[in-house]
């Protein structure tokens, strides 16, 4: 009996020999690659030569990385971006980068994907992450900051060169702590102005209607378009997984309006609670406007169950099903494609609520963060700051640049230059809320308790304490 | 009523985009709707924020923006802002305007309009799908053979041969049934990376043949377990091998089961999106179908509608797979008489 | 003299068989090497591959299988059924089996997987209100969209089984089966829509605006209720599946014992719960099985449709949500474990069933 249990056992060990040999058959090719890959003039290939670039700082050489890269040196590497953008925004992602990939024959690939934030947890967690990712929420990116997955930027960007790329807003925005302390952890790329209300500008007018400058004048204009028959606000928040984010945006809005620019942050950072008053009277501002079922075309009912990408729609029928819709620049492409600015549509700043805090600006944005550091990807990262590395896509009328290097000509269109301006202007510009909190409030109970409260499950109170809630999960 | 919605669909992917967002798609047949037979205007100055009189009749704002039917005739605004009424009466009416645009830009790819800092447009063609529906094939079809075969010997041991652990080791198969794929992925990632397998077919045939294991062990082991007693018995009496009675008797008296399980497995990698992005890639070279619809449906998902013709370009293949296995559902190669 | 004679054939035994051993793992380590290291066209590599592992695999699986026929009876019948079951059990094992562990390992941790908490994830779920809901519905699934399907695939196979077109009804009942849960969504989509205004592009409400009704928001504004709307849509894709499986196990019953139970004047309804039902219950068993598994599995249709909002979770967003959007390994795992003890009843009902069915295992 015993030498049968042997005979298994050797069994067995044949099996686990046969795959290992499975194992090592391709690990010792793709070891063979990074051996080749380190052979090349310039560095490894893979995040294992990294500390062989450690000795290269930017001190090493007074050029860049870009400037190396138009000289020719990183001439066939590959550099992968992962995201979630498609369609035509790749399409204008690709028609921006175009320019850099032909003059430096860096081979840049962006791989789009609709489950953004799995795809990039599983690669990372398994170790093959892409070289770029591009983050649409600062909550997530901080996640990868806080577990030691990301390249400082300042590791090879001086200070100064920062400063004269983005205002320090942008720069304290993306500065996270991680376990090397704090870390730039992104590079801000392309962002889009949260607080505009769109309206259906040559109707508007004929209507005789005025732009309001205060709270209290945009319940009165909601007023005269409900007694001239119409439905003021289009409102939709359906959008998937992610649905209750365009709430989300207006929450921030108002809790800027009803209240200071510090809350807000400590808001942000948990330090003040959802129940507090100062947030729960800005739930209530903007309850005036959302739980009137008149104020709203097709009232709660739609707002619920209405992609938000259709929202627009109402504002451009003959005449207007709806007047008013409060989105962020991104929408633009939303439009009917005939649609012309300045005089099918235009925008005003959502207006203040308390004098005292101004009009501030929400915004959302796209930042670039970095997995690997090899030269090449430093040099793609630092073509990233730089505003030419979204100038077509700024002509395209699809976003807003946050570098101080844009231009106002890029701009194609007035209604365009002038939100540039706004962004340019504002005195208080803060993320948007539920980007930057801990996703497991940003992307979890927050999104969830707003859908709850308007889709009338809870009423405001245990809405706020469900939204609070997640701040319980989340560590210290 | 099954087959009501997909007709539904197969419809609304030959109508314009608009008319997709605008009106159902039955709309396509005759029927009654409102249509305008006069229009009324009313002087410019008219106060919306009172009763408006219409001829002899008389009407809120409200009632007009809704419409309001009075004898068999409604009253809609046209335009509130032009004081423009519309009197409408119902008439038979179709709405057959068909266009083959949605799967032109499927098969095709999308048109993006690019403007030049010369002010010039250009016109950029996104990907077309061709090369990600032969990448699909490459991906899925060795995904279900392998599965399905490995499948059935093991089936055909956990049924019909004794050794220790049996019981624990099926136990855990159905158990793996459950565990959902998305937490085994990072640590899988793990040794793909270390093994050089990542973004290569081999391994996502690893991959799916892997994930997809539990469902046709434990199925072809039911199947396999209900073949009759008799024929293995007088089989080992007359000295065959078990490989011959495998090769022999086994697979041939499987294959209605095999065929439907090997459906299934197909369907399933074939429309698999998560495993295929994270062990092949989005990569031009290896991207599958699954990829191009997604992204089709733009960054925030405005061209949804266009998902209609692609979900028709992605349903030819499985139900041609159907068809070609469905003759093997109705053959009862074990027949009734030998039922153990 | 006898035993020299044995213990030389052993000796040539052991040598036959490691000489086979060497050449079978060489020819498995250059094929696989070969295949990592190929650069063609997808279906160039598809065709070469395919071909390439099932000779190699049917290869080494015949050889080692014809050395192992040389032993002696005693360890041939031991050794034989893993070669069977090898290539399964150790695929699974390594790509599902151990990463599973690691996840029942990790439930024990935070969120960032840093720190051990012991079992306060698990002691959470008792006060997380969304997953008691998504509980909830996962037990509705269960018990509706399951046994729905399995009742009407059930219906369906037994009537086509004696339905002159047959062939036209299981296509269209197995159509949906053949569409991914994206085009799922769109299609239901279209069923479901709900827009303000008199003029409702989805079907459903352009029915109840028909017969008089206020078009609702079916997904969304119908707590409750809403849950069943998306198990609609399960139950219409996933019923072709459970006719196709049991429609074979129906064709199987041999026709004399129907004609017998004709004979006697037995009517359709009692040949069904008497001698159908019975006669194909380990089939049951089975599709049951998959499908309960799959309600629980349950997650496209709902991450499509309502993303888990308006009260439609069910564990596997739940899961999803907690792992990926929140980034909470630790609860996430602890989650995915939940589904796991959910499923022993299932698990035990079969273990039953296997039992009953070694009685037959030869050898």
């Amino acid at each position: 009996m015993k030498k049968v249990t042997k005979k298994i056992w050797n069994l067995v060990g044949i099996a686990v020999l046969i795959f290992s040999m499975l194992l090592s058959g391709c690990g010792t090719n793709s070891a063979g690659t990074q051996l080749q890959g380190e052979v090349t003039p310039d560095g490894g290939t893979n995040s294992a030569g990294t500390q062989l670039q450690g000795e290269v700082t930017p001190d090493d050489s007074t050029k860049g990385y870009v400037e190396r890269a138009y000289a020719g040196e990183f001439k066939g590497k590959k550099v992968t971006i992962m995201g979630s953008i498609g369609d035509s925004d790749l399409a204008a992602f690709e028609a921006s980068v175009k320019e850099f990939k032909e003059n430096t024959g860096i081979d840049l690939q962006y791989e789009n994907t609709k489950e953004f934030e799995a795809s990039i947890t599983i690669r990372v967690d398994g170790g093959n992450p892409p070289d770029i990712a591009n983050f649409a929420s600062l909550g997530l990116l901080s996640n990868f900051a806080e577990a030691g997955n990301l390249v400082d930027l300042k590791s090879f960007l001086s200070e100064d060169y920062l400063k004269g790329q983005y205002k320090d807003s942008y720069i304290d925005m993306t500065t996270m702590d991680s376990p090397n302390g704090e870390i730039m952890a992104a590079a801000m790329n392309r962002v889009a102005v949260a607080s505009l209300v769109w309206y259906p500008k040559s109707a508007f007018d004929e209507a005789g209607y005025k732009i309001p400058e205060t709270w209290d004048e945009l319940i009165q204009l909601s007023e005269d378009i409900v007694a001239d028959g119409g439905s003021p606000w289009s409102i939709a928040i359906e959008s998937g997984a992610a649905t209750g984010w365009p709430a989300a945006g207006w929450v921030a809005d108002m809790v800027l309006r009803v209240t200071s620019p510090e809350n807000y942050d400590k808001w942000v950072a948990g330090e003040l609670s959802f129940t507090s008053p100062e947030i729960k009277k800005a739930f209530e501002k903007m309850s005036e406007i959302w739980k009137n079922e008149d104020y709203v075309y097709g009232g709660s009912k739609s707002i619920v169950s209405t992609n938000y990408g259709d929202a627009v729609q109402p504002l451009f029928t003959n005449p207007p099903k709806a007047w008013l819709h409060k989105q962020a620049n991104f929408m633009i492409p939303f439009f009917p494609s005939d649609a012309v600015a300045g005089e099918d549509y235009d925008f005003f700043q959502l207006p203040s609520i308390d004098p005292e805090y101004g009009i501030p600006v929400v915004i959302k944005g796209d930042m670039y963060a970095m997995f690997n550091d090899r030269p090449e990807v430093r040099a793609v990262m630092e073509y990233f700051t730089t505003a030419d590395s979204i100038k077509q896509w700024i002509m395209m009328g699809g976003t807003i640049a946050p570098m101080n290097g844009a231009e106002d000509s890029w701009y194609t269109t007035d209604v365009l230059q002038r939100v540039a301006k706004v962004l340019k202007n504002a005195d208080t510009i803060r993320y948007d809320a539920s980007d930057a909190m801990p996703a497991t409030v940003g992307a979890g109970t927050f999104w969830k308790g707003i859908v709850d409260y308007f889709s009338d499950t809870l009423d405001l109170d245990a809405a706020l304490e469900e939204m609070q809630s997640g701040w319980n999960n989340v560590e210290d | 009523m099954w087959f009501l919605p997909t007709f539904g669909l197969f419809v609304t992917s030959f109508r314009p985009a608009k008319d997709i967002l605008e009106t159902g798609w039955w709309n396509i047949l005759p029927h009654k709707d409102w249509e305008t037979t006069e229009q009324i205007q009313l002087p410019k100055d008219t106060n919306l924020r009172e009763p408006i009189t219409v001829g002899d009749q008389t009407f809120t704002t409200k009632e007009l923006t809704q419409g309001i039917t009075v004898d068999g005739k409604r009253y809609i605004w046209e335009n509130n802002m032009a004081r423009l009424i519309n009197v409408q009466e119902k008439r038979w009416t179709t709405n057959i305007n068909f266009t083959l645009d949605n799967y032109k830009a499927v098969f095709g790819g999308k048109e993006y309009n690019i403007k030049q800092p010369d002010g010039t447009t250009i016109k950029v063609k996104g990907s077309n799908m061709t090369r990600s529906f032969l990448n699909t094939l490459a991906s899925a079809v060795p995904s279900t053979i392998f599965p399905v075969l490995i499948a059935t010997l093991a089936a055909y041991g956990f049924a019909w041969m004794k050794f220790p652990g049996k019981k624990l080791m099926f136990l855990i198969i159905i158990l793996l049934l459950v565990v959902p794929v998305q937490v085994v992925m990072s640590p899988v990632l793990k040794g793909f990376t270390f093994l050089g397998l990542n973004g290569t077919f081999l391994g996502i045939w690893i991959a799916h043949t892997a994930f997809g294991l539990p469902l046709p062990t434990y199925y072809m082991y039911n199947y396999i377990s209900q073949l009759p007693r008799e024929i293995f018995e007088s089989a080992s009496i007359d000295g065959a091998k078990k490989s011959t009675i495998f090769m022999r008797m086994v697979l041939p008296m499987s294959v209605p089961a095999l065929a439907s399980i090997a459906i299934y497995q197909f369907l399933w990698v074939w429309n698999d999106y998560l495993v295929s992005l994270c062990f092949l890639g989005g990569r031009d070279e290896v991207k599958v179908l699954s990829m191009d619809i997604a992204n089709l449906v733009g960054t925030r998902g405005n061209d949804w509608y266009l998902l209609s013709s692609a979900a028709f370009i992605s349903m030819i293949v499985p139900l041609t797979v159907f068809f070609s296995l469905q003759k093997y559902f109705v053959r009862g190669l074990v027949g009734g008489a030998v039922k153990g | 003299m006898k035993t020299v004679n044995q213990k030389k054939s052993s000796a040539n035994l052991v040598l036959l068989s490691s000489i086979i051993l060497v050449m079978d793992v060489g020819l498995l380590w250059a094929i696989i090497k070969f295949l990592c290291n190929l650069k063609v066209h997808s279906v160039l590599y598809a065709i070469i591959g395919v071909l390439l592992v099932v000779l190699s695999v049917g290869f080494i699986f015949c050889s080692i299988n014809w050395v192992v026929e040389q032993y002696p009876d005693k360890y041939k019948n031991l050794i034989q059924p893993f070669l069977y079951i090898g290539i399964a059990v150790l695929l699974l094992t390594m790509m599902l089996l151990l990463p599973a562990i690691e996840t029942l390992y990790y439930s024990f941790f935070n969120a960032s997987s840093s720190k051990f908490v012991g079992f306060s994830n698990y002691l959470a779920i008792f006060s997380d209100s969304q997953l008691i809901i998504a509980l909830r519905n996962s037990a509705l699934w269960v018990l509706f969209a399951a046994t729905s399907c399995v009742a009407l695939g059930l219906v369906i196979a037994t009537l086509a089984d004696r339905c002159s077109y047959e062939k036209l009804v299981k296509t269209i009942i197995f159509m949906p089966t053949a569409i991914s849960y994206v085009a799922a969504g769109v299609i239901w989509k279209f069923v479901y829509f709900y827009q303000p205004g008199d003029q409702q592009i989805g079907l459903l409400n352009a029915i109840v605006v028909k017969f008089g009704g206020e078009p609702q928001a079916w997904t969304t504004m119908l707590p409750f209720w809403n849950n069943f709307f998306l198990m609609l849509i399960f139950v219409w894709m996933q019923t072709g599946y459970s006719m196709v499986l049991l429609s074979a196990a129906v064709k199987n019953i041999p026709s004399e014992i129907m004609e017998a139970a004709r004979v006697d004047g037995a009517g359709e309804i009692r040949i069904f719960f008497d001698i159908i039902i019975p006669y194909i219950a380990k089939d049951i068993i089975t599709v049951t099985t998959t499908i309960v598994v799959f309600c629980l599995k349950v997650f496209d249709i709902i991450q499509v449709m309502t993303g888990g909002q308006y009260g439609t979770d069910v564990v596997a967003t739940n899961f999803y949500r907690q792992i990926f959007m929140q980034q909470n390994a630790g609860y996430g795992n602890t989650i995915a474990i939940v589904l796991l003890i959910i499923v022993t009843p299932v698990i035990f009902i079969n273990l039953k069933n296997f039992r009953k069915q070694q009685g037959g295992a030869l050898l």
